[in-house]
């Protein structure tokens, strides 16, 4: 276990939120096809209201900050916030698309020592990366940000959403990232809209394709081992949590919504009206997250999945029950190791039960038979 | 032998979790963990007070340990921070803002 992995667990002991992810604008200059955000101001915390929040995160014991958006860089006040939450000493990442990163402000993020900034890339063509972004141009400018932040020295790691419509092309972006220098990470999922409308789930990328991104050693090293059926859940497993959703770790929106993950839209409290250590220690909604084991799972306790799948618990609420399966998720255990889901098993023997009411022929056994379908009711 | 003064650098991120110190060296993201002698002398390190000032003042007065013992302990340890860059060692105080070797 790692050193950092030890603090987590210390963490969870102590009841420490060690990380949170702060989104400081929904605004953007882009418009993504699959973005889960709306991009309207329906009232951004001020700069003196996110300054207060960073300070009760600091003495809450928070370590690890994502700063993200939104594009960050549409707030004007941004580098006087990445400049006040170093002054805390958080370990800063941000999140951005690096269309307006230019010289100066490659220089001032490698100057406030921002550990790491994630960038958005979605292919390596301009024609397949700004029709998603439908921002004419931003495949260049975003390149020339990340190559002005290396030219600083600062960590810059590209982020590859795969969906339908760029998932031919993520060899292209892993060239890309080697060419300048950055590491790379692919994410294949594709999260319901914040305000539950689910009709961007139709970009998701392909089954076939998932099964092949998880079977490219390019992208998962040892592919019989990443690959491999799952080990019987043992006693751990299933007193084991999902993830560190609301243990170790929050969301906190532009209007001072905090949420246990950015993926699990379950408002838990507001720092407009209640201190952040009263909402993390107190809420009745954070509390039912934390109360939630693997053995408590509808349908995922009793999945041979159950200890290595990717489960995430927001996608699952957003379903419809966050005790319940995510079922992208399943998709993704079942392309990875080719054994089905119990959420998917049961999916299967729903639809292939026969009709609940069947009508047979007087005429059956007599050497001709009928079965006629009178009513079929939902599973 | 010279007076060393330590100074922590800005290019660490850290937090103190339950009686232990996490820091994270932003230039090269080595993680550490300072146990409770070590966060003390960390906690210390102002640039102003010499390491033996500190020593002798914040560790031989709260834990169980020789001065002799607990300045080569704190040499030791002052100079591996200093080689990633999260701890400033002078030979002369240091003002912040006049830090030997900043971010860069």
């Amino acid at each position: 276990m790692s050193l950092l992995a030890e603090m987590n667990q210390k963490a969870l002991k102590l009841g420490v939120p060690m990380s949170v992810h702060l989104d400081v604008t929904y605004r953007c200059n882009e418009r993504c096809v699959h973005c889960y955000l709306d991009h309207d101001d329906h009232g951004e915390m001020t700069t003196a209201e996110i300054k207060n929040v960073l300070t009760q995160l600091s003495e809450a014991g928070v370590f690890l900050l994502t700063i993200s958006g939104g594009e960050v860089f549409m707030r004007r006040d941004l580098f006087e916030i990445l400049e006040f939450a170093r002054g805390l000493l958080f370990n800063v990442k941000l999140k951005t698309n690096a269309v307006m990163i230019r010289e100066w402000e490659a220089k001032r993020i490698r100057e406030l020592g921002v550990e790491q900034v994630q960038i958005s890339v979605y292919s390596h063509r301009p024609e397949v990366h700004d029709a998603i972004t439908k921002l004419p141009g931003s495949l260049k400018r975003t390149i020339e940000g990340i190559r002005l932040l290396c030219s600083q020295g600062v960590k810059v790691a590209i982020a590859n959403v795969l969906m339908a419509g760029n998932s031919a092309d993520y060899a292209g972006v892993i060239a890309l990232a080697k060419e300048l220098g950055v590491t790379y990470s692919v994410d294949p999922t594709i999260t319901p809209k914040i305000d539950g409308d689910r009709s961007i789930l139709q970009l998701s990328v392909e089954e076939s394709m998932l099964s092949q991104v998880f079977h490219d050693p390019a992208l998962v090293g040892d592919v019989a081992r990443f690959c491999a059926p799952p080990p019987p859940p043992d006693d751990d497993v299933m007193e084991g949590y999902p993830c560190s959703a609301g243990h170790t770790s929050c969301y906190i929106s532009p209007y001072g919504e905090v949420f246990p993950c950015i993926a699990f839209p379950l408002p838990s409290g507001n720092l407009r009206r209640q201190r952040f250590m009263d909402v993390w220690r107190d809420s009745a909604e954070l509390k039912q997250v934390r109360s939630i084991r693997a053995k408590h799972l509808t349908t995922c306790s009793s999945c041979s999945h159950v200890g290595t799948c990717t489960r995430c618990p927001g996608l699952a609420y957003m379903e419809g029950s966050m005790l319940g399966p995510s079922s992208a998720d399943c998709q993704k255990s079942f392309q990875r190791t080719g054994i089905p889901s119990a959420n998917m098993l049961k999916k299967t023997r729903a639809s292939s039960a026969g009709p609940l009411i069947q009508i047979q022929s007087l005429a059956a056994g007599q050497g001709g038979s009928f079965t006629g379908e009178e009513t079929v009711l939902p599973a | 032998m010279p007076e060393k003064y330590i100074m922590r650098s800005s290019a660490i991120a850290a937090r103190m979790m339950g009686n232990e110190m996490m820091i994270m060296s932003v230039k090269d993201s080595t993680f550490f963990t300072l146990d409770p002698v070590a966060t003390a002398i960390w906690q210390a390190a102002d640039g102003q007070a010499s390491l033996s000032e500190i020593v002798a003042r914040k560790i031989c007065t709260e834990f169980d340990v020789s001065l002799e013992t607990a300045i080569r302990d704190a040499e030791r340890f002052a100079d591996e921070l200093a080689a990633h860059g999260i701890l400033l060692i002078s030979d002369q105080p240091v003002r912040a803002g006049q830090a030997p070797q900043e971010i860069q």
